[in-house]
């Protein structure tokens, strides 16, 4: 407990159980802040929210064997998206480990491949160093999740606490600084494009290098781009600003890609929904690439200067080597691309009529309008998510948080909750569909538990909606098991929960229900019956090349 | 991917490790998730009793051995690598071979081993079992040889390596 507290932590997700009796009972004695969330995998979600919202480590604390298990979708999320949390696991006494122990599982083996590392801790007093090596490890370099095992009866022994002192660990060293040599080529490839283009992601946010990242873009004055991970990273109210690459990317962000000379790629790491078919991604461009993790770099793609660092280190220093070159000219010699940008948003701008039924987009836009762009948003995943990416404007950093890599349907409300009591001040909403929200639905108890007021926006299609665009799409309208055609009344559900219900079946009542939830002090569902077969546009088929969209 | 140097070659990774429990685990666990493969495995302790070193032969072209290269230095045990194909390195294999001994065939068995400095470790009735180190090339020459005489059991380390000192 001191250990934990010795690296600043002050709120823990968890869930109790028999293997972690001890740990709870000590924990009872501290001020450190326990939230009871209502199934482990929310426990994991709200320490990612916490983690993502904060800047900080995350923290959750479950049993066990079923306990421990539940954790597994929650960490893999984390490890695909870089986020910082640490997760505790109970284990059986030590000498039972092997004998297939009553609620005894291997957690240590079954997360190996999603966790950054994991420890299975063997005796009382390394616990101290592995404590600290934990919280060093998920938060440095690319972050990521971090499981220590504690076995009951390691627990249960009492000894003399020894602080830990510094982390030694002679096989990890991240790169936080850039090579000097590569930033002039990266200096002389600006200087020569005529068509550039920034292409930033989730790394930029990790590194907290929004700021050097704005400076940067305007100094080259070139277009931005960021994936879904990257939004906030630079303000979506800028005049550079594409919108989001991808699949789901807008018209002007993919065509950009492809026509672009050279494109300079910061805290990302090319997934395969950002560049669709490899081959014809970039074509005509140099790629420069920066990134912490060497092993993005030259993953999936080719890359014509690639730059190891920390991405706030790295554009601080590309600043200033570009804060001694001339660019008056350069920035005006940008006018034909820039030109040819503005037409392109002219002519395939997002977009979406609102008729009778209430359009999702509409619900989103009008959610983004009433909250000043203001609030944290998370989402769960589907087409949700996507209109949440589309029509929510993002000016900072820390205020989309959703589950990029992975795709955990009900991810949304436990990471607001997280998100809320990492920021008690700010309105935090959820954005969901009626499909995932019912995926982690019972933490609407904790939520009520706690007193946090997050706003839960539903847009009821009464479909799995994204797999039903799909479906639409490629198998011929077949909408095989994806009408959710027996829900629950959400309105009434919440109400059973303690929180408050509202629902909005006609556009007029849109803006009414927004209003009425986003003032209440209190959990808040507001259920949207929105128009049932509309679609996310543009659209990339999957495999297809990222200019191939198909737009509605 | 990448369409750079596509050619498929065999590399040899000495990987040095932290000597304690699941590191190996890891190690593997890397190559079957990500689809790389491992031809052999050697692993043993070092001169410091707290590192091991994994010898591992993988094939695969420039691009996935530079993958693979990082995803192993991204392991937190995973203390260093080292790729053999781009140093002068020695490198060894072991065989235990259990070759039928018919009466004509045993001086010829004895003749060969001796060229091939091999030892008979044990010698019965039916069978010698023949033991020997050297490259790869060479266990595969000694195998090729005894084989018409009839290979009964084999047993065979992956390869093991070291660099040479730079003079």
């Amino acid at each position: 407990m001191k250990a934990l507290q010795s690296e600043g932590v002050d709120t823990i997700f968890g869930y109790p159980g028999g293997a972690v009796l001890d740990i709870y009972d000590e924990l009872a004695k501290t001020d450190i802040r326990h939230i009871l969330v209502r199934h482990e995998q929310g426990a994991v979600h709200a320490a990612d929210g916490y983690a993502r919202a904060s800047g900080r480590v995350g923290v959750c604390l479950v049993t066990s064997g079923p306990g421990a298990t539940n954790t597994v979708t929650g960490i893999a999320s984390a490890y695909m998206d870089s986020v910082p949390i640490v997760v505790l696991t109970g284990q059986v006494n030590s000498n039972l480990i092997g004998n297939d122990a009553f609620q005894e599982v291997d957690i240590v083996g079954i997360t190996r491949p999603c966790t950054k590392h994991n420890y299975l801790v063997q005796s009382l007093k390394d616990l101290p160093r592995i404590i600290k090596e934990a919280f060093h490890i998920a938060s440095s370099g690319r972050p990521g999740p971090v499981l220590i095992d504690l076995p009951k009866d390691i627990m249960q022994a009492t000894g003399s606490y020894r602080a830990a002192k510094g982390v030694e660990l002679k096989s990890y060293h991240p790169t936080y600084e850039p090579n000097m040599k590569q930033l002039p080529k990266v200096v002389d490839l600006i200087k020569a494009s005529k068509k550039p283009a920034v292409f930033a992601g989730g790394g930029v946010i990790l590194s907290k290098a929004s700021k050097e990242l704005t400076e940067f873009v305007k100094k080259i004055r070139a277009p931005i781009t960021t994936s879904l991970m990257g939004l906030g990273a630079f303000p979506a109210s800028d005049p550079l600003w594409l919108g989001m690459i991808g699949m789901h990317g807008t018209y002007r962000a993919n065509m950009t890609s492809a026509e672009c000379d050279l494109l300079v790629a910061i805290g990302v790491r090319f997934d395969d929904r950002v560049t669709g078919k490899i081959d014809t991604f970039a074509p005509n461009a140099r790629i420069v690439h920066i990134d912490i993790d060497p092993t993005s770099i030259r993953k999936n793609i080719r890359v014509s200067i690639p730059i190891v660092g920390d991405c706030k280190i790295t554009l601080q220093k590309l600043n200033a080597l570009l804060g001694k070159e001339k660019l008056g000219s350069l920035r005006k010699g940008r006018k034909p691309w820039l030109d040819q940008i503005e037409k392109w948003k002219a002519t395939r701008p997002l977009a979406y009529t609102q008729k009778e039924t209430i359009k999702p987009q509409f619900v989103v836009e009008k959610l983004y309008e009433l909250t000043h762009g203001e609030a944290i948003i998370t989402t769960e995943v589907g087409q949700n998510q996507m209109w949440a990416a589309q029509y929510y404007h993002f000016d900072r950093p820390n205020a989309f948080i959703t589950s990029g890599g992975l795709g955990v349907m009900g991810f949304g409300l436990p990471a607001a909750i997280g998100a809320q009591i990492a920021h008690p001040d700010k309105i935090v909403a959820d954005i969901a569909g009626d499909g995932s929200i019912q995926m982690n639905i019972q933490e609407m108890a904790t939520a009520v538990q706690y007193k946090l007021p997050i706003k839960i926006v539903i847009l009821n299609n009464s479909y799995l909606g994204m797999v039903r665009q799909w479906q639409e799409l490629f198998y011929d309208r077949c909408y095989s098991c994806t009408e959710m055609d027996h829900a629950p009344d959400f309105v009434k559900l919440a109400e059973a929960y303690g929180a408050v219900g509202l629902r909005a079946s006609k556009v007029e009542e849109v803006i009414p229900v927004l209003k009425n939830g986003l003032s209440i002090q209190r959990p808040v569902i507001m259920d949207f019956v929105v128009e049932r077969e509309e679609g996310v546009y543009p659209m990339v088929p999957a495999g297809a090349s990222i200019t191939e969209m198909l737009l509605v | 991917m990448v369409n750079e140097n596509n050619e498929i070659k065999k590399h040899i990774l000495s990987i040095l490790v932290d000597n304690q429990p699941g590191v190996l685990s890891r190690i593997a666990g890397l190559f079957s998730g990500r689809g790389f493969n491992i031809e052999s495995l050697c692993v043993a302790e070092t001169a410091d009793p707290l590192v091991s070193r994994v010898t591992l032969v993988t094939m695969g072209s420039d691009f996935i051995v530079e993958q693979i290269k990082k995803q192993l230095n991204k392991l937190i045990n995973v203390i260093k690598v080292i790729d053999f194909s781009d140093a002068d390195f020695v490198q060894r294999e072991m065989v235990m071979v259990k070759v039928r001994a018919k009466p004509e065939h045993r001086a010829e068995i004895l003749r060969t081993a001796d060229i091939f400095r091999s030892k008979v470790v044990d010698v019965g009735a039916r069978c010698y079992i023949l033991e020997l180190t050297g490259d790869e090339g060479k266990v595969d020459a000694f195998l090729n040889l005894l084989k018409p005489m009839g290979i009964k059991e084999i047993a065979r380390t992956g390869a093991i390596a070291l660099a040479r000192d730079n003079k």
